[in-house]
């Protein structure tokens, strides 16, 4: 039998103002275990949590009932209390008649019953309490970083800066991101390239970063602070250490027709190709789908010319298994595809570009030198109309689009316009959109100087269609300000495409049992309060692959991630939450069914040998919990067919006690 | 033959004769008979976007409970007809309020969603095949440049109608192509022709005519071939030089059971 202390707090006259707190100390007395009760102004005041102690070192208490605020309030204060005078903190209860009782209720009588049956329910509840020890896990103080765009190198600097390891997988040959793809950057227009590839060295000097370039995450096992993962290192068919990045056989190989990814197929690069020049690491990279070496097992040019005997044709995918503490996916975005927008010609004409392209055709490293030239015919456009909105809030259009507003387009939108009126004054540029989309610092009044200053031609309407005629392509749009349809004959469209997740996070995201929201980006623990963990444990987000951001944005959330790792790796041990799965090992069958419903991986079915009442032994497939990595969500003890499955802290006895106490 | 449950629609008695009789001469042609439906009534021009008009659509239900009574393919060949009643077979799929509204009212012609509807042209392409059609042409059209032209309601909305892509099509296209003749793809191959506008603003819909045939001439067609009856009476009441004509008149040309008083 527990010996219960209940004491019940007046909360000044938060509590004792709706509810008279000397019956309810007075009715819990009589309950089965009680052997003291009393109430008090303020219980988590220090006068207050002496009476507690006090009273549990005279009464020899095993139990104890606050009835006050809620427990997300002050759990945690009196669960200390409690332990200071030595009692196991999981032996307190809260009962909450402050926010569920005293607050709603006007009427004096009324919440003095309900506070009753509520201290009723959890003087039952501890009276099948049973003290609990928190399990503790080592921490390995290693990071890892999936995806190397300026999200993923900001976490790894900021890491590694606190002096801890950390490792980049990026499954591209360079690190960089599209950020390196980038002309300038709004709303300073400082150069993508001169404030990105200075970090990018930093990440390759730094002692505490390795760089997994042209890698993939192979497979993940292990839980917070333990991770075990498999990194694929893909063949590249050159040695990573021994090439200087001289670019001779990028010069020398005879295949010239392959189309350059880095400048948005546009142009083309050799099969043997090191990104751009700034790449880290500046390694050539062998495309296998273009090699005629490796294809046919003719050619071997680039073995002749490379002085440096880089050059290896047998070279072989390798996985390297490594340790992690804390895992942080930074994943990216790309523009959608835009096959399925065939109204705006994207398909049939090459002057109807996207954003990314249009940035490739306005960087000085791009196909054209930094010209703003047609990709039709190598002429000066002088009528540009930018379509915004391209796939993105496109509720109606969801089989193509997206629903959500993609965020950077307005502001890119409005630099690429400003940029162009600046360089080329004698071209007219129009813009479309739904809604001008700016907050952010500095940013409304970049766009009204592309208004202002700048002449650009923005025009509230969407639209319609686009079609080529002649060497021009006539764009039909409606401006909604002034009821009219427009026509009109430009030379150059550019589409402002949405942006959506990386097609990689998908499974990645599987592989860290890391949630995902209907759109695949990553969820956070808590929309407002935990914006860059993620409900896994262990787990962090940095950028674009929670939902679309500007870069400032995304170097913010980045830096943030890396502080909660940080945090993280600083521990070396982790003190698990004791409030845990745990199977009853008799009653499970087998069946499955709570490591499906699982949010978090933490149930695996293992082989066990039982003792049989015959004396023979069998062995049966049972449900066993990695205590370190459950949450204490409890899905799994609703899901079991079998009753199984309980909640340490929250068995289903324990609940029904509570029902039980308050219908009675 | 296989027997394949037809809805003409109304025009198809009136103006529209041609796209009806050389529906039906082609199909005989390619191994199929078009058997019209007991009873059919004008499906009623216009599907209504209002959820509580249900007395418009009691005719397409009714087409719909026939072909699902007898377990056939509900075949239109107007694009209008074909665009309500598509239409209105979603709203009973996936409108339980509505489909329990319009039940109520038809009694003993009840339709639960099962049967299926499409035009000819999907017919052509998914059930005889592109293929076979070209096997049958005995005059190939040969060297005659052709035009398709969808208009508006061949293929929107496209979430409902789910024929071709609506902004960038080829099933007419395909068609002209097993015939023997040479598609001309040209811009406004899928806009409005005007449609009803022509009843109350004869301009604006002549507008919308002319720079159909105009695209379509600058592009080279000589023919341009159309599913609508009012996009065919559209077009040919702002006619310019080029011939409008159903493409089921050019099926039945080319596999030779046109007849000779049409020539």
């Amino acid at each position: 039998m527990q010996r219960i202390g209940v004491f019940v707090c007046w909360c000044g006259s938060n509590i004792a103002g709706t509810v008279d707190v000397q019956a309810v100390s007075d009715a819990l007395k009589n309950e089965p275990g009680v052997v003291f009760s009393t109430n008090y102004q303020y219980m988590c005041s220090q006068a207050g949590q002496d009476i507690i102690k006090q009273a549990i070192a005279e009464h020899k208490l095993t139990g104890i009932v606050v009835c006050s605020c809620s427990p997300r309030m002050h759990e945690a204060t009196f669960r200390k209390t409690a332990a200071a005078a030595g009692l196991n903190p999981y032996m307190v209860e809260i009962a909450n008649i402050r926010e569920q009782c005293s607050w709603v209720h006007k009427d004096m009588a009324t919440g003095t019953e309900k506070a009753i049956i509520l201290g009723k329910a959890a003087v039952a509840k501890v009276n099948l309490n049973a003290p609990l020890t928190p399990g503790e896990s080592p921490v390995t103080k290693r990071a890892l970083v999936i995806g190397g765009g300026i999200a993923g190198i900001q976490t790894a600097l900021d890491i590694a800066e606190a002096g801890f390891p950390v490792d980049i997988v990026e499954k591209k040959p360079t690190i960089g991101g599209k950020m390196a793809q980038l002309d300038k950057t709004f709303p300073t227009l400082d150069c993508a390239a001169c404030i990105l590839t200075p970090k990018m060295v930093d990440v390759a000097q730094n002692e505490n970063i390795r760089i997994f370039s042209y890698s993939e995450i192979e497979e993940v096992g292990g839980f917070v602070g333990n991770f075990k993962v498999k990194i694929r290192k893909k063949a590249r068919y050159v040695k990573e250490d021994i090439c200087t990045g001289c670019g001779i056989c990028t010069e020398k190989c005879p295949q010239k027709k392959v189309p350059n990814e880095f400048n948005m197929g546009m142009d083309n690069r050799r099969a043997v190709y090191i990104p751009f020049a700034q790449a880290v690491p500046k390694v050539a990279t062998i495309d296998p789908n273009y090699c005629t070496m490796l294809k046919t097992g003719k050619c071997g040019i680039c073995s002749k010319v490379c002085t440096a005997g880089a050059i290896d044709y047998t070279q072989k995918d390798e996985i390297i298994e490594e340790n992690y503490g804390a895992i942080v996916a930074a994943t990216g975005f790309n523009p959608i595809s835009m096959d399925k927008f065939d109204e705006y010609a994207y398909n049939q004409s090459k002057d109807v570009i996207t954003s990314l392209e249009f940035e490739r055709l306005t960087n000085a490293a791009g196909p054209t030198a930094g010209k703003l030239l047609r990709p039709s015919d190598g002429k000066h456009p002088h009528t540009i109309v930018f379509v915004q909105c391209v796939g993105s809030r496109c509720a109606a259009c969801a089989e193509k689009g997206k629903e959500y507003c993609s965020k950077i387009c307005c502001m890119y939108t409005a630099k690429h316009a400003m940029l162009t009126r600046d360089k080329y004054p004698d071209t007219e540029v129009y813009v479309f959109y739904i809604d001008v989309r700016t907050p952010g610092k500095a940013f409304d009044e970049f766009y009204r100087r592309a208004v202002e200053e700048y002449g650009v031609h923005y025009i509230k309407g969407m639209v319609g269609k686009v079609f080529p005629e002649g060497d021009k392509l006539m764009v039909r749009a409606s401006d909604l300000l002034a009821n009219k349809q427009l026509n009109i004959q430009a030379d150059l469209v550019v589409l402002a495409a949405a942006i959506e997740p990386d097609k990689s996070a998908r499974s990645i995201a599987t592989m860290l049992t890391a949630s995902m929201d209907t759109n695949d980006f990553f969820t956070e623990a808590h929309p407002k309060l935990r914006p860059v963990e993620s409900p896994t444990a262990g787990v962090f987000l940095s950028g674009t692959c929670q939902g679309p951001k500007d870069i400032p944005e995304t170097v913010s959330q980045a830096s943030a991630a890396a502080a909660k790792v940080i945090g993280l790796l600083a521990k070396d041990k982790l003190t698990g939450n004791p409030c845990v799965a745990q199977p009853n090992e008799l009653m499970c069958n087998g069946c499955s069914s709570c490591e499906r419903v699982c949010p978090y991986g933490a149930i695996t079915y293992i082989d066990k040998e039982f003792r049989m009442p015959d004396r023979t032994t069998a062995i049966r497939r049972i449900a066993t919990v990695n205590e370190a990595v459950c949450q204490g969500c409890g899905a799994c003890t609703v899901a079991c067919p079998s009753g199984a499955m309980d909640l340490k802290g929250f068995a289903s006895a324990q609940i029904i006690a509570e029902v039980d106490a308050i219908c009675k | 033959m296989k027997k394949v449950a037809y809805f003409p629609g109304c025009t198809l008695r009136t103006k529209a004769k041609d796209l009806d009789k050389y529906a039906k001469d082609s199909a005989n042609a390619l191994g199929f008979s078009l058997e019209e439906i007991e009873n059919w009534q004008c499906c009623g021009g216009v599907f209504t976007t209002s959820k509580d008009e249900i007395a418009t659509k009691l005719s397409s239900v009714r087409a719909l409970a026939y072909a699902e009574k007898n377990n056939q393919i509900l075949l239109t060949v107007c694009s209008a007809c074909h665009n309500v009643i598509k239409q209105t077979d979603n709203a009973m799929r996936n409108d339980s309020e509505f489909a329990s509204h319009v039940n109520n009212y038809l009694k003993d012609e009840t339709y639960h969603g099962t049967a299926r509807v499409m035009h000819y042209l999907e017919y052509l392409r998914d059930e005889v095949g592109f293929d076979n059609v070209a096997q049958k042409v005995v005059n190939s059209l040969k060297g005659v440049k052709i035009g398709a032209y969808y208009g508006c309601l061949l293929l929107r909305p496209n979430s409902v109608m789910q024929m071709d892509d609506p902004e960038n099509p080829r099933i007419i296209e395909d068609l002209i192509k097993a015939l023997g003749a040479e598609p001309v793809i040209y811009p406004y191959r899928n806009e409005c022709c005007g449609g009803y506008v022509a009843l109350e603003d004869a301009a604006s819909a002549k507008k919308k005519s002319v720079s159909v045939l105009e695209s379509a001439k600058q592009a080279g067609a000589d023919i341009v071939v159309t599913a609508c009856p009012l996009c065919k009476y559209n077009l040919e009441k702002n006619a310019s030089d080029v011939k409008v004509v159903y493409f089921t008149e050019l099926l039945a040309q080319a596999l030779g059971v046109k007849g000779d008083e049409n020539e």
